[in-house]
């Protein structure tokens, strides 16, 4: 790939980043749901929930490998997920809040889903053929999370009065992070312009659209307080996130520099 | 129904399971047939499920992107191990939920090993060689067994279970020959975990009061000590292969047996934990009951739509 200078940054190095962020994206809400393992409300949701961990783990692995070979900074695809300080992930804030019941879960998938099918359906298009590649394989993969997601939010919604209660308290606090999704820098402009990547801002309209039908199929409202958090897209954090990485990076931390 | 009509389909019963003819769930069997087959069942789907609980413990930690998905792939099998016991259960009359509350309230048993802590990542490998190795040797034989769906169940666990064998003993054979602090993991991980395996193949024939009449009705296909010297045979040379060492001086090869000896088990540990006292009987009990608990609203609220669902179909 040629390097071109735009806004202080070369192609590669915002492809680079580009790629990670999807990748980081994968990795941190895969990681939340792993936390389910051995504890979801049924077998059948224990194996849903996992299974999906897993295609998001597959989908980072993907995701950096390509990082790696498209602009290799020294880092294999384990030293990226492991390793980082907390300011160098750059995932939506969405994925990394807690579990906090299924409910939480289930919104926060859903709220994704949609979000990440209208990016892989536009990277099938990506004039990076290996980048578009991932994406057809991870729509396929998405398309099933988020039939799995819209159906457990109308189920909870329109369930008993508890569950309603709580999905909604759920679609209440996570509605602030939905904003983020559709973050736009210098990184994306650089790979719009080259058509490597895709412009979210031309499905925000479908995004909501989608989200406001499944919602009000489940008896759910959107609330009205519309104040948005950000700062995941550029390594600012929730207070979340330290913990999860310590967790994670564990093995990595604790002994470096050897192979498992 | 008089009592020689009742003999009469025992003799006939015994005499299918003799020429190896499966029994099948709407065929006649005994009542004890049933009952231990239900028992045998179910307690191998509890410990299916309560098995995930101790690798559980590492995904979230899991050294690379690799070995986070193998192991969340690996419980996931197991999960799926679960369902389908208890299936194979349902089939005999067993109730799935009143035998989960079983489990949680003490009653009904799983097996001993999953009340022992994962300490280290090294448990994940020992785990997989030394655990689902146990399992394969108890479960091959399964796949023989005079139940059809119990016996079909067994043959596609195995298959899986012996995926997670080999990679188990990939994770401890990369420590044990990694650096000095890997292999130290390795060896302690196998210092906590073989006693306890040993004990997975249950009592020594003497005290199995059982195993005579399930070997005849061909639900168990060999004895516990048959196992259990099977099982040691094959992974002593693995240990070796991998230069560790096995946590017991009696080891001896004896030529004329053509078999290890071994040493004595801490019987008196595997009855207590049997009864509860093991290191993790009580948290793993309390995490598949929160498990049920915390999940009860979720479970409500999908009969409740159901429910509306098939109203509004009626209305329509």
């Amino acid at each position: 790939m040629e390097y071109l200078t735009c806004n202080n940054m070369t192609t590669q190095e915002a492809f680079y980043s580009y790629i990670v962020r999807l990748g980081d994206d994968s990795l941190i809400l895969g990681q939340r749901l792993s936390e389910w393992c051995g504890h979801g409300p049924v077998l059948e949701e224990d194996i849903a929930l996992t299974n999906i961990s897993l295609d998001l783990i597959g989908q980072t692995n993907n995701l950096y490998e390509l990082a790696v070979l498209r602009e290799n900074q020294g880092k294999n695809i384990d030293q990226l997920a492991f390793l980082r300080l907390e300011k160098e992930y750059e995932n939506l804030l969405l994925v990394e809040q807690p579990n906090v019941d299924f409910g939480y879960t289930i919104v926060r998938q859903f709220f994704f889903d949609v979000y990440r099918k209208l990016v892989f359906e536009a990277l099938c298009n990506s004039s990076d053929e290996r980048l578009a590649g991932i994406a057809e394989k991870s729509l396929k993969e998405t398309k099933y999370h988020l039939k799995h997601s819209s159906e457990w939010v109308i189920r909870l919604g329109d369930g008993t009065e508890e569950s309603h209660r709580r999905v909604q308290e759920a679609v209440n606090t996570l509605w602030k992070f939905t904003d983020e999704l559709f973050f736009q820098d210098e990184v994306d402009q650089n790979v719009i312009e080259l058509g490597l990547g895709v412009d979210n801002s031309n499905f925000k309209a479908t995004w909501n659209s989608h989200v406001e039908h499944v919602l009000t199929e489940a008896t759910l409202t959107i609330p009205s307080n519309s104040w948005q958090h950000a700062g995941g897209r550029k390594g600012i954090h929730t207070e979340h996130f330290g913990y999860l990485l310590s967790e994670m990076q564990y093995m990595q931390r604790a002994y470096p520099n050897m192979e498992w | 129904m008089s009592t020689k009509n009742i003999e009469e389909l025992e003799r006939e019963f015994q005499a299918k399971i003799d020429a190896d003819i499966k029994i099948e769930p709407n065929d006649w069997m005994p009542e004890g047939y049933r009952k231990t087959l239900m028992r045998q069942i179910s307690q191998h789907a509890h410990s299916e499920i309560v098995g995930m609980l101790p690798e559980g413990n590492w995904i979230t930690r899991a050294p690379s992107l690799k070995r986070k998905a193998v192991l969340l792939a690996k419980v996931q099998d197991e999960a799926g191990h679960g369902l389908y016991l208890y299936s194979a259960a349902e089939t005999l009359g067993l109730d799935r939920e009143k035998s989960i509350d079983d489990l949680h309230s003490g009653k009904a048993k799983y097996s001993s090993i999953f009340n022992y802590p994962t300490l280290t990542w090294a448990d994940m490998g020992t785990i997989g060689w030394l655990v689902d190795g146990a399992a394969i040797m108890n479960q091959v034989p399964l796949c023989r067994c005079s139940y059809g769906p119990y016996a079909r169940a067994m043959v596609r666990v195995c298959k899986e279970e012996s995926f997670h064998q080999r990679q188990g003993f990939e994770i401890v054979s990369l420590l044990a020959n990694g650096t000095a602090e890997q292999k130290q993991m390795a060896q302690d991980s196998l210092n906590r975990f073989w006693w306890p395996a040993l004990m997975m193949f249950g009592p020594n024939d003497d005290n199995s009061p059982n195993s005579a009449q399930s070997i005849k009705w061909k639900i168990k296909r060999s004895s516990n000590d048959e196992l259990r010297q099977q099982f040691i045979d094959v992974t002593v040379t693995q240990a070796e292969m991998v230069g560790l060492t096995i946590p017991d001086k009696d080891l001896k090869w004896n030529e004329a047996r053509g078999s290890y000896d071994f040493g004595t088990i801490n019987w008196e540990e595997f009855n207590q934990v049997i009864q509860g006292n093991g290191p993790c009987n009580k948290e793993r009990i309390d995490a598949r009951r929160n498990a049920k608990e915390n999940g009860a609203w979720v479970r409500e609220a999908a009969n409740a739509f159901a429910e509306k669902r098939k109203k509004k179909e009626l209305t329509h």
